[in-house]
């Protein structure tokens, strides 16, 4: 019988069998490409890969802080910036100081309005400065907590004093020393900002505001009141309220205030915590009154004649927007001119006539009046010495306490 | 054996014909899948392992993560957060249903009734697309403004007190409140729900109503035991597209809902920004794709559609 079995086979038939072995079983069908495909997978992700892939420690970047200064060579700066930051001439497409600064120097700057928010940034720049390598910016411009971040990680160069006449004798008394960069080695401000209470005077109807109490315990405002994302303005504005100094808390003083804050949420009083988007919501009223940003209420009471804002008794928060020099940036020398700058009196004073925050640059008031009188007897522009009293800054944080504190902060806010 | 060696030679006058145009053709599919499986190992698959990576890693930002198999991340990350993953399926699932109800008429209006407005209604479902989503988001917060008319109708007619009662609203607004982010769920993702669906309805045979109604089938009985049967994938392929984005949503839960009403989005955002907890930021997304695959896998051998289009 088995020798006749291939005898049965035609040459047609052992074809077909020959095309099947190769169309069949050693063709690709969809479960044999599954297959390899999960089996390529599982090697890739095989627990090998996935030791391999650890973060390394942040403040170790190797190769040194600074890279070679190609200033002279390359007559150019890169500069990152928040969006509506700057001056814009009425075309929309100049920014004028820039120009002025390029017509006098020679020097290019390559601006780009990249940074939108703190975190995200840091998100997007920190690969590149934990491996230690060169961003492709020269200038960037951070919040004090992220500036203190930075400069805690040792991922931005100190600043070259000689290069900076102008920055180092016009600061602004309240910005000299914050603790987490004492005589500014590292960095200069760009701007100030100034937390105060904005409220709607058609929303409070009649209700009277006069400090973050207030906010929290007057049942009239409940569910009409918003406080920020942003923990340091939140909680600095609380702890001054609870008459506690934000410069120097512990951590009992912290919990207290999350406690205080906590209560608002509890009863319903606080309505949201807010970004930036707290402006539509204190314009159509649904805020009778928030904590908010001096910068944008500047803005929306030029906007709107409803819109107020005022400064507690207990006094307000100030922090400020840092220019600092990242590592391995390629035009240091360039970078650093720039900054001085805008420590002059006349480009300090075209900017702050424009953008409408805190100047950090004194001795501007002069060349500002001459621009926008409003603007120079603004105390929110350039304060007087009795705002600058109430000025108060949050302490810088160890990475510790950062960690523990933002924790605390988004169990607050609901996440 | 004799007979095995012998078979050989008739063959061989064809094979050589054969074989060379299967032999370039036996690696073309795999050339034409380079780009796409490429891309899915960038894109998919090493994100996905370095995610995975970073769940079972310890340390922090100055000393640097290393993986220390530390799985207890996601036990902890799921006592901590299981309300807000609750919170994300049920406004999910609630701005689904939703999305079903209010798209299918729309869909069968679509395909079967609206003869030469067809294109145009079609353009008005998609034309929201042509701005940001942020942009439309943040216009219901001026649609539902505590003073404008919507609110204010809905409070003459007492429907929001009902609405306060059941828990979807509190007190006489409607803004940071469970209903304004299932709302703004339902309206962000409604298109999702509407294409499929009509794209499914529009296949069915027109002729097959006619059947039914010959067959004395009332109108109610033929889209019982007719349309609605046949529009089943569509009904499954949009539910899924909508539930799926909709359960990983934050943007709508940050803009029109408050501290109550946070979703999982939200938390794995600010664990990963903010608090910059990148093990627990990781776990809580695993768990997130684990338990939405889980759902899905199961809700797709129940309605027993097992090809989506």
């Amino acid at each position: 019988m088995e020798q006749y079995e291939p005898d049965r086979l035609t040459p047609p038939q052992v074809a077909a069998m020959r095309r099947s072995m190769r169309n069949g079983r050693a063709a690709m069908t969809r479960r044999s490409l599954l297959r390899a495909s999960a089996g390529g997978a599982l090697t890739l992700g095989g627990l090998g890969a996935l030791s391999a892939c650890g973060i390394p420690a942040a403040g170790k970047t190797e190769g040194g802080t600074s890279a070679e200064d190609h200033s002279a060579k390359e007559e150019t700066v890169s500069f990152s910036n928040w969006t509506e930051y700057m001056d814009v001439d009425e075309a929309g497409k100049h920014h004028p100081t820039l120009d002025t600064f390029t017509e006098r120097t020679g020097i290019k700057v390559k601006y780009s309005e990249d940074i939108n928010d703190n975190s995200e940034f840091f998100g997007k720049i920190k690969p590149q400065l934990a491996a230690g390598q060169e961003t492709g910016r020269d200038i960037i411009v951070l919040t004090d907590w992220l500036a203190a971040r930075l400069i805690r990680l040792g991922w931005v160069q100190k600043l070259d004093p000689s290069n900076l006449p102008h920055a180092y004798a016009n600061l602004s008394g309240q910005f000299r020393s914050p603790d987490w960069d004492p005589g500014r080695a590292y960095s200069y401000p760009w701007q100030g900002i100034s937390t105060v209470i904005a409220y709607n005077k058609k929303a409070l109807d009649g209700v009277e505001v006069k400090s973050v109490s207030d906010l929290l315990d007057n049942p009239k405002l409940k569910g009409r009141v918003g406080f920020l994302t942003e923990m340091r303005d939140s909680v600095g504005m609380t702890l001054l309220d609870m008459g506690k100094d934000p410069g120097k808390f512990t951590d009992d003083d912290y919990a207290a205030a999350i406690a205080r804050l906590q209560k608002g949420v509890d009863s319903g009083q606080i309505r949201r915590f807010t970004g930036n988007d707290y402006t539509s919501d204190i314009t159509s009223g649904d805020f009778a009154a928030c904590i908010a940003w001096a910068g944008d209420v500047v803005q929306l009471k030029a906007d709107s004649p409803d819109i107020d804002f005022l400064i507690p008794d207990s006094g307000y928060m100030t922090s400020s927007d840092n220019m600092l020099i990242p590592n391995k940036a390629r035009h240091k020398t360039n970078a650093e001119r720039l900054i001085d700058y805008y420590y002059e009196p006349t480009p300090a004073a075209q900017l702050a006539a424009y953008i409408n925050y805190v100047c950090p640059v004194d001795g501007v008031k002069d060349a500002l009046a001459k621009i926008d009188e409003d603007a120079a007897n603004n105390p929110l522009i350039i304060p007087d010495k009795a705002m600058q009293a109430k000025s108060h800054a949050f302490r810088s944080l160890s990475a510790k306490e950062e960690t523990a504190f933002e924790a605390q902060f988004a169990k607050l806010t609901g996440a | 054996m004799a007979t095995l060696t012998e078979a050989p030679p008739p063959l061989a006058p064809t094979a050589p014909q054969a074989e060379p145009p299967r032999r370039r053709g036996r690696w073309t599919p795999y050339w034409l899948l380079l780009p796409g499986m490429l891309w899915l190992l960038v894109f998919f698959a090493l994100p996905m392992i370095y995610q995975a990576s970073t769940s079972v890693q310890t340390g922090s930002l100055e000393e640097g993560y290393k993986v220390t198999w530390h799985f207890a991340t996601y036990w902890d990350a799921l006592a901590d957060y299981w309300p807000q993953f609750l919170r994300s399926v049920l406004y999910a699932a609630a701005a689904t249903v939703l999305c079903l109800v209010l798209g299918y008429p729309l869909a069968y209006l679509i395909a079967f009734r609206a003869g030469r407005w067809r294109n145009l209604i079609m353009v008005l479902v998609i034309a929201p697309f042509f701005t940001s989503f942020l942009i439309r988001t943040l216009a219901w917060k001026t649609i539902l403004s505590d003073g404008g008319p919507v609110v204010g109708a809905l409070n003459t007619l007492h429907v929001l007190d009902v609405t306060s009662w059941l828990g979807w609203t509190a007190g006489d607004r409607v803004l940071a409140t469970p209903l304004a982010v299932v709302c703004g769920l339902t309206y962000n993702f409604l298109p999702f729900m509407i294409l499929p669906l009509y794209t499914s309805l529009e296949r069915i045979d027109g002729r097959l109503h006619e059947a039914a109604g010959d067959l004395y089938a009332r109108p109610v009985t033929t889209f019982r035991k007719v349309t609605f049967p046949l529009s089943m994938p569509g009904v499954v392929s949009g539910t899924l597209l909508t539930f799926i984005p909709a359960s990983g949503d934050y943007v709508n839960a940050e803009l029109l809902g408050s501290t109550d009403t946070r979703m999982i989005g939200n938390v794995i955002q600010t664990q990963f920004l903010r608090v910059l907890d990148y093990p627990t930021a990781a776990a809580l997304s695993f768990i997130l794709m684990a338990a939405i695959l889980f759902m899905v896998t199961f809700y797709i051998r129940r309605s027993g559609t097992e090809d989506l289009v």
